[in-house]
């Protein structure tokens, strides 16, 4: 049974223009221990799903969905307090800049000692546990890499480089010792060497913890080197999503034809200097959303059945929604 | 083919003075290297490795210490300061922070232009639209302003900012990092095109190893201030000398072939 189970999740904003939904039944599933890749560009709505997972979604906007299931429970159905629980506890987030989204006022013991739950300290008086909660940091810490804790404690964020920071933030989100570990471009602007670094750390922690990882980016690279499993997301719509290797080999959707295209270093035989190839245009705007297949207007296949939303098929658990997919050859 | 930039033994020094003397806080060591017209030479390096400061001493916002920078043979502090802005121009890594927010399009271009060409006002919009013609946008968008465009467009309008002088070399620092897939194609195959049409030269900062060696001839990389390595793209990505190199190629490496 998977861990998260989302099917058909629609997000409406409102705007002056009326209700505009910015995520269009998107379905995403994550099993328990696995490494799942959520792919698309800015604008795409990734961000929007990973609040949506937590919660942290504005009253005014209509969340619905025909099932959004941790582990059999229903979050939408839940009260509040149920819901703040589940994400309390078993889901955690690292966002991308890891330096702005720290307290850059508050040392980095203050932080991680505050966010340490309250089971994880043992009975004991109350002069016992100022030191169990350092303990417990420098542990966390040594199970990140960081080696040198006394220092990274006691510094600032704005001491630190950058993926200190990164490495720190991910400590803290382990803390609570959760199922689900959610990292939201993680990555973005770091050097090669200590983006490795942080892939192999998450790894890692996905192969001995047995922790679930949603990895929230656009850089191909990274995604295709770590992930088990990838949902391809283009302008708030579900368009691809299956076996990282069976994408990759041989992706059925145009758009995601598109973004493999868009990584030279995947293209051995591309000559240097020689034209990328890409798709025309930008991400369409909230405003300007085209109805049907949102790719429509940009896509090199797209007909006239393309104003109808395609329906999802599914072949051998690779999941794909297009009118002329990419094996049919030219319609 | 002669040279069209000639750099030899550029050196900054940057120091911290107080009271009880100077200290040094970085130092850039002499460096030379040689641009070809249509050639595009990369620049690697860690964080505060110089290679923005280098961007910044060939565009002429710093003095640098010691050294020549030499254009088409000639040295550049001996020709007028207009002169030297038109030929070099430069790029910046965040695009729509780069353009101002008050100002049209066509407003921002037309002040490059005011400041360091004698053009009639007519000659000027003319020069505009054809620029904007040049980077793939419509003659209509001068009169944008910049929250009108997209991401893709911000990126082209920065490299319409940098060719509205009719420049010789490009100075681009980070073009791609903040970039979509999709726009950063788009931007690279603009800026390739260009390079072909206009034989311009190129110097770009990157972090992309994917990009970097697609797009460029050259590499140099720094480390702290010096030059540690230089030579063909194939040849570094292939033959890796120093240690720092060697551990950025093979991390890429990795990446690609999936641990």
């Amino acid at each position: 049974m998977p861990m998260l189970d989302i099917k058909n999740l629609t997000l409406e904003i409102d705007t002056p223009m009326g209700w505009v939904s910015a995520l269009d039944k998107v379905s995403l599933s994550i099993e328990p221990s696995e490494i799942r890749a959520l792919v698309g560009e800015s604008g795409s709505g990734k961000s929007l799903i990973v609040k949506s997972i937590v919660g942290a979604i504005p009253e005014r906007w209509r969340v619905t969905a025909d099932r959004m299931n941790w582990k059999g429970n229903d979050l939408l159905g839940m009260s509040a307090s149920q819901r703040r629980a589940i994400t309390r506890n078993d889901i955690s987030v690292i966002l991308q800049n890891a330096s702005a989204s720290l307290d850059p006022s508050a040392t980095l013991r203050e932080q991680i000692e505050e966010s340490i739950p309250a089971h994880r300290l043992s009975k004991g008086w109350f002069w016992q546990r100022k030191q169990q909660r350092l303990d417990i940091a420098i542990q966390e810490l040594h199970r990140v890499g960081i080696r040198d804790h006394n220092q990274c404690l006691s510094s600032y964020v704005h001491q630190l480089p950058e993926d200190i920071c990164q490495k720190f933030s991910i400590a803290m989100a382990l803390i609570s010792r959760p199922k689900l570990l959610i990292a939201d471009n993680p990555t973005v602007g770091m050097e090669t060497t200590t983006k490795v670094q942080i892939l192999k750390l998450l790894t890692r922690l996905n192969k001995t913890a047995g922790l679930s990882v949603l990895f929230v980016s656009h850089d191909l690279l990274a995604i295709a080197a770590m992930a088990n499993t990838m949902t391809v997301l283009y302008c708030g719509q579900t368009v691809e999503s299956g076996k990282m290797s069976q994408i990759k080999r041989r992706p059925l959707h145009p758009y995601t034809q598109a973004l493999l295209d868009s990584a030279p270093s995947f293209r051995r035989d591309l000559p240097p200097k020689s034209p990328l190839s890409c798709l025309d245009g930008t991400i369409p705007t909230l405003q300007h959303l085209p109805i049907g297949c949102r790719l429509g207007p940009r896509c090199p296949r797209a007909q006239r059945e393309c104003v109808k939303m395609p329906i999802t098929r599914r072949i051998h658990g690779h999941e794909y929604a297009c009118h002329f997919p990419l094996h049919r050859g030219k319609a | 083919m002669n040279s069209l930039l000639t750099v030899s033994g550029l050196s900054y020094r940057k120091n911290k003075n107080s009271l009880f003397g100077s200290q040094e806080l970085f130092r850039l060591s002499p460096l030379s290297f040689e641009l070809k017209r249509g050639e595009t030479m990369a620049v690697m390096g860690e964080n505060g490795s110089g290679k923005s400061l280098l961007a910044k001493l060939l565009v002429g916002v710093l003095e640098p210490e010691g050294g020549s920078i030499l254009l088409n043979g000639e040295p550049v502090c001996n020709t007028s300061k207009q002169r030297r802005f038109s030929a070099i121009r430069m790029i910046f890594q965040h695009s729509k922070e780069s353009l101002n927010p008050g100002l049209t399009l066509g407003r921002q271009l037309d002040e490059a232009l005011i400041l360091n060409t004698g053009m009639s006002a007519s000659e000027r919009k003319k020069q505009i639209e054809n620029t904007l013609i040049q980077v793939g946008m419509l003659p209509e968008h001068q009169y944008f302003y910049r929250h009108m465009l997209s991401e893709g467009q911000h990126q082209r309008a920065a490299v319409a900012r940098a060719l509205i002088l009719n420049p010789q070399v490009i100075v681009a620092d980070e073009p791609f990092a903040a970039l979509d897939p999709s726009v950063r194609s788009q931007t690279a195959n603009l800026l390739m095109s260009l390079q072909q049409q206009l034989g311009l030269g190129f110097i770009f900062i990157s972090h992309n190893l994917g990009i970097v060696r697609h797009i460029s001839d050259r590499i140099l990389v720094l480390e702290k201030g010096q030059v540690i390595e230089s030579g063909k793209t194939e040849v570094i990505f292939n033959w890796p000398k120093s240690e720092y190199t060697k551990r950025t190629i093979q991390a890429h490496q990795e990446l690609i072939s999936g641990q």
